[in-house]
């Protein structure tokens, strides 16, 4: 199922089997400006994939494709096999999202703000209940449901939004960026919490991140650059492809720029 | 890019999770449907101000803007009226549709541009068909409007407008076509137009414009009187027919004429607010960042 240009995923786990998240071949501009070109990744089945770029290497532009607010014009997404262009109901059933920005209502509630995503994701009142609690219980928020979302912290709204995208029971988590603006600790618990989720829910989890400190030796990384993905694969690998120490070089080897050292991008970027 | 193996390749049968069991049955969509409005009834309970300011501004027209010109602009003998009557109780109806165009625009625009961008991404990846839940979305805002067009007409009677009995009621579904016509307006215009990212420039230049050359504050017949090119423009404001279908159904009275213009901009403003949130062709794709 890999498409073409894709080092380093074509594990065995991969073979024979659907991926949870595949992108093949996409590539997309906004007007004259290329965002996206030619990018192939594949997320396996409970896998946990990280998206690792700078800001404007793509990110976005591809979030907002794979959640469909674009259409995907060259290329091809598909979510547990059903291709979201063609498919978007049954694909989207199968997505959870968190976005880069803020998207709970700050005035409703935290459980109201995960009804309302239980509503849209057309699932009966009880169910939705029983669903919100125990995903809230998930990212241990469940003391805080009947407080206004406004009342909450940053890591604490972040925690909501990711159980929020859980309500519906997806196959595959996709996040943006999602430790952006929050302090050390509470970065650390949603890492923590998303990929206990990865593990005990068998939840797929694209990551996509331009902070090294959140990726694992055992973690496979995609290295998005300027729209083009310049290597996936293992951490590992890609660091002995390089010829590099650690990640941090051998992502300065791969695109010619810096990552940013991790103390300066508290306040987000 | 790989239309020979991708339909094949498909799954026939939804996994175990997911859609398969909570999917797009017709109940889904009323639970989807119903969402939407809880979600609208529950922030406009929230925000009192937003409800407070949506009545009072109306409420200024009729007492201080009416009152003044009361003895100014006697309205004569027109349909729908049977007799003279007071220059307070003409505006209502051109106050009513202010009501539902400054809804329809505020919760269009409140959704695409401020803080409030993600709201509508999160709308947007339900699994559910766009336009249902656009549709949704616009169903929602109007029976909002509606709410806050009985209270301004509680308000205006207690204030002394003379209303008739049975308009209460026959005013109802002109109010429910007009809110659909003007959110969808709104939601056209959110989707288009990027310079007026904040609500002033709303109101001066599309709300305003659309509101004094219409029939809402003086009847055509003096506009014509006036400047015939004014006329003409109020004419071919459809803003001017949402007025007068209110009008003419306040006092029981089939007005055709509006009613088919209401319903034809309805739907191509419905159609509009669709296609310009379409992902294949609609604007979203041409702005780099939206949603960050």
């Amino acid at each position: 199922m890999d498409g073409p240009g894709l080092p380093g995923l074509s594990t065995s786990s991969l073979a024979g089997e659907t991926p949870a998240l595949s992108v093949e071949g996409v590539s997309h501009a906004y007007g004259e400006r290329r965002a996206l070109d030619d990018v192939s990744l594949a997320v396996p089945r409970g896998g946990f994939v990280a998206l690792l770029g700078l800001n404007g290497a793509g990110k976005t532009t591809l979030f907002s494709l794979i959640t469909r607010l674009f259409d995907t014009r060259r290329g091809r997404i598909s979510v547990q096999g059903f291709d979201i262009s063609r498919r978007p109901g049954a694909a989207l059933a199968e997505l959870g999202v968190v976005f880069q920005s803020r998207t709970l209502d700050l005035d409703l509630t935290v459980r109201d703000n995960l009804l309302y995503h239980a509503a849209l994701h057309g699932m009966g009142r009880r169910l939705a209940r029983a669903r919100a609690e125990a995903a809230l219980e998930d990212v241990a928020l469940a003391d805080r449901a009947r407080d206004k979302a406004r009342r909450l912290s940053g890591g604490q709204m972040r925690r909501v939004e990711i159980a929020r995208a859980l309500v519906h029971e997806p196959s595959v988590l996709v996040l943006d960026e999602p430790t952006v603006g929050l302090d050390v600790a509470s970065k650390a618990a949603i890492v923590d919490q998303v990929r206990a989720l990865s593990r005990t829910r068998g939840v797929a989890v694209l990551w996509a991140t331009h902070l090294l400190d959140e990726i694992e030796p055992g973690d496979h990384v995609v290295v998005l650059h300027l729209g083009k993905v310049l290597a996936a694969g293992e951490m590992s690998e890609i660091i002995a492809a390089s010829g590099a120490a650690d990640l941090r070089a051998a992502f300065r080897a791969l695109t010619g720029a810096a990552v940013p050292a991790p103390e300066t991008v508290e306040e987000g970027g | 890019m790989s239309a020979g193996t991708s339909a094949a390749a498909e799954p026939a049968t939804l996994g175990t999770r997911g859609a398969g069991h909570h999917g797009l049955t017709l109940s889904g969509y009323a639970i989807c449907l119903r969402g939407v409005m809880w979600r609208e009834a529950l922030r406009f309970i929230h925000q009192r101000g937003r409800f407070l300011s949506a009545l009072v501004r109306p409420l200024v027209w009729l007492v201080i803007f009416a009152a003044g010109w009361r003895e100014v602009l006697g309205v004569s003998i027109m349909p729908p009226y049977h007799t003279y009557i007071l220059y307070s109780t003409y505006v209502v109806p051109g106050l009513l549709a202010m009501i539902q165009f400054f809804y329809g625009m505020q919760s269009s625009l409140s959704m695409v541009y401020d803080r409030e961008m993600g709201n509508m991404r999160v709308l947007l990846v339900s699994p559910f068909p766009r336009w249902f839940l656009l549709v949704s979305r616009l169903t929602a805002s109007m029976v909002i409007s509606v709410i806050q067009c009985y209270a301004f007409m509680v308000l205006a009677w207690l204030w002394g407008v003379d209303l008739p009995n049975g308009g209460w009621i026959t005013v109802l579904p002109a109010l429910i076509l007009s809110g659909f016509m003007l959110g969808a307006m709104g939601m056209v215009l959110s989707s288009l137009i990027r310079q007026l990212e904040n609500f002033a420039g709303v109101m001066n230049f599309v709300i305003f414009p659309l509101f004094f050359a219409s029939s809402a504050l003086y009847p055509l017949w003096q506009v014509q009187q006036s400047s015939p090119l004014l006329y003409q423009v109020c004419l071919l404001n459809p803003f001017t027919y949402a007025v007068e279908l209110a009008r003419f159904s306040l006092y029981s009275t089939f007005n055709p004429l509006a009613l088919a213009v209401v319903l034809v901009c309805t739907i191509i403003f419905t159609a509009a607010a669709i296609l310009a949130y379409d992902p294949a062709r609609g604007l979203m794709a041409r702005r780099p960042g939206a949603g960050t």
